[in-house]
């Protein structure tokens, strides 16, 4: 039973959890960048697109990339953000 | 006016942050109002062992300043009532806080909870210096090994010379079996050695490392012995009369042994 019980699991194991979350702290600690703060930047940049286009909330994926993520001396970092439009607004051009 | 804790060992790697963040999330299911704060500038755990280093925004650095309120940097617990976490910056150093400011922060805490908890770094040197500035009261944290003893005892010299003589003692990583044995040192053995009260004992388990691998306290585990252990000892702090955790009930039989190693007679 334990096997199916782990089959089941798979991929879900909470050393799984533990090591996504771990990928995700190191991204933001060598960043210098706190989770938080893509939030924040996140609720901006849905205020000033919201100006010119319509853009699907739900569908904002915003992001730190640290370059393949795994070197530490790597400083170049980017956030990528990935923002869907529904739809240009007419702003009289 | 609330209690100030210091959680604290010498040693690393022996449960300070586990202690601070159950104990936290235990008395806060006691209906107390809690806040559990980082110490460990520049290397900080607290957060990632609750869970919560998502919502970190402001950190006790920058409070100290003057770049948020107090009320700003405190990160409340959605998933228990009355809990707040203080975290502290992950990138400055030990330096950039002093004991000073830290005590002064303790006594705004006090002000709005019942107990602050405060997770002190390992060592004795300007991180322990901050993280003591503030506590009304230690918890030594130590582990049945000869290393962490030894640290255990220089840590309350070194609190009895600071005057904070109001402390008490958790066994944290207690093997039942081996303690049986004779191969760990037992309860009483500490007890002799570092003659301080104790408070609690903790019992090694598995379950530790799977909720911390979540960021979920092992307390809301109702199965866990180490849970437990972390419960009786929330009644404990609150003033109740718990008696140690019966900790034989997965090791049928051997009472006598275990009465021993608890010293009932």
């Amino acid at each position: 039973m334990d096997v199916f019980k782990n089959v089941g699991k798979y991929g879900n194991t909470s050393k799984d959890v533990a090591k996504e979350r771990l990928k995700l702290i190191l991204i933001h600690d060598r960043a210098n960048m706190p989770p938080q703060f893509l939030n924040m930047i996140k609720g901006d940049l849905i205020k000033v697109i919201s100006d010119y286009a319509e853009i699907d909330e739900d569908g904002i994926e915003i992001s730190l990339d640290t370059g393949d993520g795994r070197s530490r001396n790597d400083n170049i970092s980017a956030l990528i953000a990935n923002i869907p439009i529904k739809k240009v607004k007419d702003i009289g051009k | 006016m609330g209690i100030a804790y210091v959680i604290t060992s010498g040693k690393g790697g022996v449960g300070k942050t586990t202690t601070t963040a159950n104990l936290g999330t235990a008395l806060a299911n006691l209906g107390k109002k809690v806040v559990v704060v980082d110490a460990d500038t520049g290397l900080r755990n607290l957060d990632v062992v609750m869970g919560l280093e998502n919502r970190i925004v402001y950190d006790i650095v920058d409070v100290v300043n003057g770049l948020c309120r107090l009320k700003q940097a405190l990160i409340r617990d959605k998933r228990f009532e009355g809990l707040y976490l203080l975290p502290t910056a992950q990138t400055k150093d030990k330096t950039a806080i002093t004991p000073d400011e830290m005590k002064n922060i303790c006594i705004e805490l006090k002000k709005e909870f019942d107990y602050v908890l405060i997770d002190c770094p390992a060592g004795i040197e300007h991180g322990f210096e901050n993280a003591i500035a503030g506590a009304d009261r230690a918890i030594i944290v130590t582990v049945p090994e000869v290393s962490a003893v030894r640290d255990a005892d220089r840590i309350i010299g070194k609190l009895e010379t600071k005057g904070m003589s109001d402390h008490q003692l958790i066994i944290n990583r207690l093997n039942i079996d081996m303690a049986r044995k004779g191969d760990m040192l037992n309860i009483q053995d500490m007890l002799d050695i570092l003659s301080i009260e104790l408070l609690g004992v903790i019992p090694d388990d598995n379950k530790i490392i799977v909720s911390t691998n979540k960021g979920e306290p092992v307390v809301t585990d109702e199965d866990s012995m180490a849970g437990k252990a972390y419960c009786n000892i929330a009644r404990r702090v609150c003033g109740e009369k718990v008696p140690m955790l019966d900790l034989e009930q997965n090791h049928g039989g051997f009472i006598s042994i275990i009465k021993k190693i608890f010293n009932i007679k």
